[in-house]
């Protein structure tokens, strides 16, 4: 049987105030679902929810990998099941080399059952590996000594969250907007890595704006996120019309979730001029 | 494990049949008396007093101490934790505040290099040891002071004669007993051009033991000399410890001080710097990691005496629980100290909502000439920084771990020396507890 990642009527609130309202989504390892919608509409949300971020709590609904409720577990654990959430906005960690920690990481996805403490990746086996793998990606070596994030551009960035992704070979990818911040060239090699390093073998849900993203990873399945709902489901030809034509179209068939957007809109606006 | 059979309390007949015991040359034991005369006239510190506003000793009992007794019998101590893989030039062991061991490479003492206890060398070598002894560090600045002055015991002495550049590390370890005092004092001449690095480590022989520590540390840095000083404070967190350390810098010479604190239930230091000759430099390195109700104090002083030298000071510290630091810094700059160079910054890391660290920084400059730079920053553990670690699979524990020790890379990337950086790596990484 395929590998599933499945995600049923899940409602998710942060602070209180609900953001998803009942998401209903199945990807299949080796399928690439794009993930589209206006801002604020709930992708990131989403993707937060299947990681497990501390500060989105789900009210209802399930997800589960092959069955295993992914719900009860920690971050950690979902990751070394195979679960890789492409940052939209990574996070530096002053002082802590690039190989280090991915050193660690890839130890521990690799080898789940790893204790702390337990040995990591020999040194020259992970070198080697991590050296194919940015000369796959055409990266400089010199990057991997930079601190984790500190300090490096949107676009270094991006491409620092590819190479994980890469490293880790999760069986499920959400790559969060691998795309903002890039210019439209640095959009294509991103999308010609992902597809480079065997998205083939992944279930990917790639949340984007854009369809140059989906160029080299052409979708499956096309869903439209809107007030925190997944109102239409098409194919490629779906994020094409998104891109060129905006969500007018959208808004008019489901007036109900436009209704909810507006709604969750005008709270984190106020919010923010708090 | 050694019993400890010391009579408590530090009183003038202990005193008298300590002086007696030792048998040393009038003009130290003319040292001691007026230390102790010192001593006995003295207060202990309050917090009233500005220096010690922060730091709280009223449940310091200094009579439940006593003058280092019998030499304690047993086998060797442990290795220390600065000497993984590090081929060692020599190593002088103290315990208990008596010389235990004591050991120098051939070739160095062909050379004339004196690496011992300072008991035993001050007996061998009276006139080189009455030069130095004291010519740093104020004997009677405080109660503290005093005390050790006229008590110090054990100790060590490194000479290194002009010229004698030694490229291997030495060690030094002084360990206590549970409820025993160190009153141990590191007294390190380096000549003109003379170069070594010394690692230093206190210890005590179990976890959670009382214990005191009463120390010194002086470093004499003649002109062109180059010295790498590690001092690793790694004692029982029932152990008091009080100490007064200061270097003088001269001409052109270049000292590297890197001090990490561990352990201790309260330490209150001063770490003096006195750059006193055309050209001298200083780095001062400090690594703090504290938890449960520790408090360190260090009180820190960049003294810019003589014209064109740079200091340059870097203190980071993590805390955990609800345990405390105090970081007071202080660039003081002499009218004659023209284009000073001085720098120091503190940076804290909390890992607990409930551990506080006070940071203060401070620059009194008399010369017009100068560049004097300070820093402070008080941060915690990102949450955000966690969660994406966990999304890569890294532990909760593994990703505060890693944090960490990014926070101390800094101070590590000044520390040049291998064995260093990993014990201490090591020891903050053990230490780190699971948070929710």
């Amino acid at each position: 049987m395929v590998e599933t990642l499945k995600i049923t009527d899940l409602h998710v609130a942060t602070e209180g105030k609900p953001i998803l309202r009942g998401v209903n989504l199945e990807i299949k390892r080796g399928e690439v679902h794009a993930l589209m919608g206006p801002n604020g509409s709930g992708k990131s949300t989403l993707g937060y929810a299947i990681m497990g971020h501390p500060s989105y709590e789900v009210t209802h609904g399930s997800i589960t990998l092959d069955g295993a409720d992914v719900l009860s577990m920690e971050p950690n654990e979902r990751a070394r099941a195979g679960i890789f959430l492409a940052f939209q906005r990574p996070m530096s960690i002053p002082g802590v080399k690039m190989a280090d920690f991915l050193r660690h990481a890839a130890t521990n996805v690799r080898r789940p059952n790893r204790k702390e403490g337990e040995e990591l990746i020999p040194m020259r086996e992970f070198r080697k590996e991590l050296n194919a793998k940015m000369d796959q990606l055409r990266m400089d070596k010199e990057f991997t000594r930079r601190y984790v994030n500190d300090g490096f551009s949107g676009g270094e960035m991006k491409r620092a969250e590819i190479l994980q992704l890469a490293m880790l070979r999760p069986k499920f990818a959400i790559l969060d907007e691998t795309d903002s911040g890039l210019d439209v060239d640095a959009v294509r090699l991103a999308s010609q890595s992902i597809a480079d390093i065997g998205g083939k073998a992944m279930g990917i849900l790639i949340i984007t704006h854009h369809e140059h993203l989906l160029e080299h990873n052409r979708p499956d399945f096309t869903h439209v996120m809107l007030g925190g709902r997944i109102v239409e489901t098409g194919g490629p030809e779906l994020a094409i019309e998104l891109h060129k034509q905006g969500y007018d179209r959208i808004r008019a068939a489901y007036p109900g979730a436009a209704a909810d957007e507006a709604a969750m809109k005008d709270q984190a606006e106020t919010v923010a001029s708090h | 494990m050694a019993e400890v059979t010391t009579s408590l309390g530090f009183n003038r007949e202990a005193f008298d049949a300590f002086l007696q015991s030792r048998g040393e040359p009038s003009w130290l034991r003319d040292q001691r008396c007026e230390a102790w005369a010192k001593f006995e006239e003295l207060p202990l510190p309050s917090q009233k007093d500005e220096e010690w506003s922060r730091t709280d000793i009223r449940l310091f009992r200094l009579d439940r101490f006593g003058f280092p007794a019998d030499r304690p019998a047993g086998a060797r101590l442990a290795d220390g934790l600065l000497t993984h893989r590090v081929e060692l030039g020599g190593q002088v062991t103290a315990w208990d505040s008596h010389p235990h061991s004591a050991r120098l490479n051939e070739k160095w003492a062909r050379r004339g290099v004196l690496f011992g206890s300072l008991d035993e060398l001050a007996a061998e070598h009276g006139d080189l040891v009455r030069s130095h002894l004291f010519r740093a560090v104020d004997a009677h600045y405080d109660k503290f002071a005093a005390l050790h002055a006229a008590a110090w015991s054990g100790g060590t002495l490194l000479y290194v004669p002009r010229g004698v550049v030694i490229d291997e590390p030495l060690h030094m370890l002084s360990v206590i007993s549970p409820g025993a005092a160190d009153l141990g004092h590191a007294l390190v001449i380096l000549e003109d051009g003379a170069e070594a690095t010394l690692l230093a480590e206190t210890a005590s022989l179990s976890e959670q033991s009382p214990g005191l520590h009463c120390g010194a540390v002086e470093l004499l840095l003649g002109p062109g000399a180059r010295m790498r000083y590690v001092n690793l404070q790694n004692w029982a967190t029932g152990v008091w410890h009080f100490a007064h350390q200061k270097a003088l810098v001269d001409r052109g010479a270049a000292l590297q001080w890197t001090i990490a604190a561990l352990g201790s239930r309260l330490a209150k230091v001063n770490q003096h710097v006195a750059l006193v000759g055309r050209g001298a430099g200083a780095q001062v390195n400090g690594v703090m990691f504290t938890e449960g109700k520790q408090h360190l104090s260090y009180h820190t002083l960049q003294h810019h005496e003589a014209p064109s030298c740079k200091s340059d000071l870097l203190y980071k510290s993590a805390l955990q629980d609800v345990s405390r630091t105090v970081w007071r810094g202080m660039i003081k700059v002499d009218p004659a100290a023209q284009k000073t160079d001085g720098y120091q910054r503190n940076d804290n890391l909390m890992l607990s909502d409930h551990a506080r660290s006070d940071s203060i920084p401070g620059l009194e400059i008399l010369a017009d000439d100068v560049r004097c730079t300070h820093g402070s920053t008080t941060g915690r553990v990102d949450d955000e920084q966690i969660f994406y670690a966990r999304c890569r699979g890294l532990t909760r524990k593994e990703a505060v771990r890693m944090v960490v020790a990014g926070f101390f890379q800094q101070v590590f990337d000044r520390i040049t020396i291998d064995s260093v950086r990993e014990a201490l790596g090591e020891a903050i990484g053990r230490r780190i507890r699971e948070y929710d």
